[in-house]
């Protein structure tokens, strides 16, 4: 799959959530997908500075994101249901795009362990990090746990 | 340093700090408080959901919603409204919230040292027994407070 195609095959599978809080796809980096979302209103916390809540909005969907992607290329088709996150805030996150790339550090079977993280200038310099965990069950299952 | 305004009280203060930005936008208000715990609440909508069809509220605003009850816990247990900063949070996400049900959450501040704030709480969908999420967290004092060992 071409990156362009990729791009817009992640841009599809953005949930509801994350399209009313602005995420787009900026780009696909090393086959994994960059996410962006634009400073406003509705990603404020204090005066000019990201929620910390949207933050990790972003981290936890980008996350989720490379996740996607990665199960595909696996040709695995699996629900995914969150176990934990844990977010780091390094620096405050000022009223400039801000941008979120995981990264699938462990794919098992039954769960994957996944490394998130946001920027906004300078992608050395992360302005917050994530850990996920998150389980994959069969497509057919809906129930909880 | 506010020594001069009256104490924080969230009930008072949830009127405007949730009507504005991130937090108004995803319609959070408050619900009850104590002296060191505030409790919040996050009403359903169809845009804030996290699997297309599912019903079911993105982990993503829960996270806001803790985030906010914790931050008020500090200032509640403080009396002042300090400026603070999440260092870290971590949520244990137990169960997803039922299909078109609004999230509470209710964070404690159980422990305050010179600059750093320890908090814990929960995320519920009508039974605090039987929570969606737990939480904890430690939050920093930008710019220092008042030591109040002295």
């Amino acid at each position: 799959m071409s990156d362009a195609d990729l791009l817009a095959a992640v841009e599809r599978e953005l949930p509801a959530y994350a399209r009313s809080l602005g995420i787009t796809v900026d780009s696909i980096d090393g086959g994994s997908p960059v996410l962006v979302v634009p400073f406003g209103k509705i990603v404020e916390g204090r005066p000019t500075v990201f929620h910390g809540g949207a933050t990790s909005g972003l981290l936890e969907n980008a996350g989720y994101a490379a996740l996607r992607v990665e199960l595909a290329r696996a040709g695995r088709e699996q629900r995914l249901k969150p176990i934990n996150v844990t977010v780091q805030f390094l620096s405050a996150a000022k009223s400039r795009p801000t941008y979120a790339r995981g990264r699938v550090l462990r794919l098992g079977r039954r769960n994957a362990n996944i490394e998130v993280e946001a920027w906004q200038d300078d992608r050395s310099r992360p302005v917050a990090t994530a850990v996920m965990n998150v389980l994959m069950a069969a497509p057919e299952d809906g129930s909880g746990g | 340093m506010a020594s001069d305004l009256p104490p924080f009280d969230p009930a008072t203060a949830a009127a405007f700090m949730l009507q504005h930005g991130h937090p108004g936008w995803l319609g959070m208000h408050y619900v009850a408080h104590g002296a060191d715990w505030v409790e919040l609440a996050l009403p359903w909508r169809e845009d804030l959901v996290g699997e297309t069809g599912s019903g079911i509220l993105a982990t993503g605003p829960i996270v806001s919603l803790m985030d906010m009850a914790s931050g008020m816990a500090i200032w509640t247990r403080t009396s002042e409204f300090l400026a603070i900063a999440t260092l870290d949070l971590r949520v244990d996400y137990m169960r997803p919230a039922r299909k078109g049900a609004a999230v509470n959450g209710r964070s404690e501040c159980y422990r305050l040292t010179r600059s750093a704030a320890f908090v814990r709480g929960i995320a519920h969908d009508g039974d605090p027994d039987d929570p969606v999420a737990h939480i904890a967290g430690v939050f920093m004092s930008i710019g220092g407070r008042r030591d109040e060992r002295r």
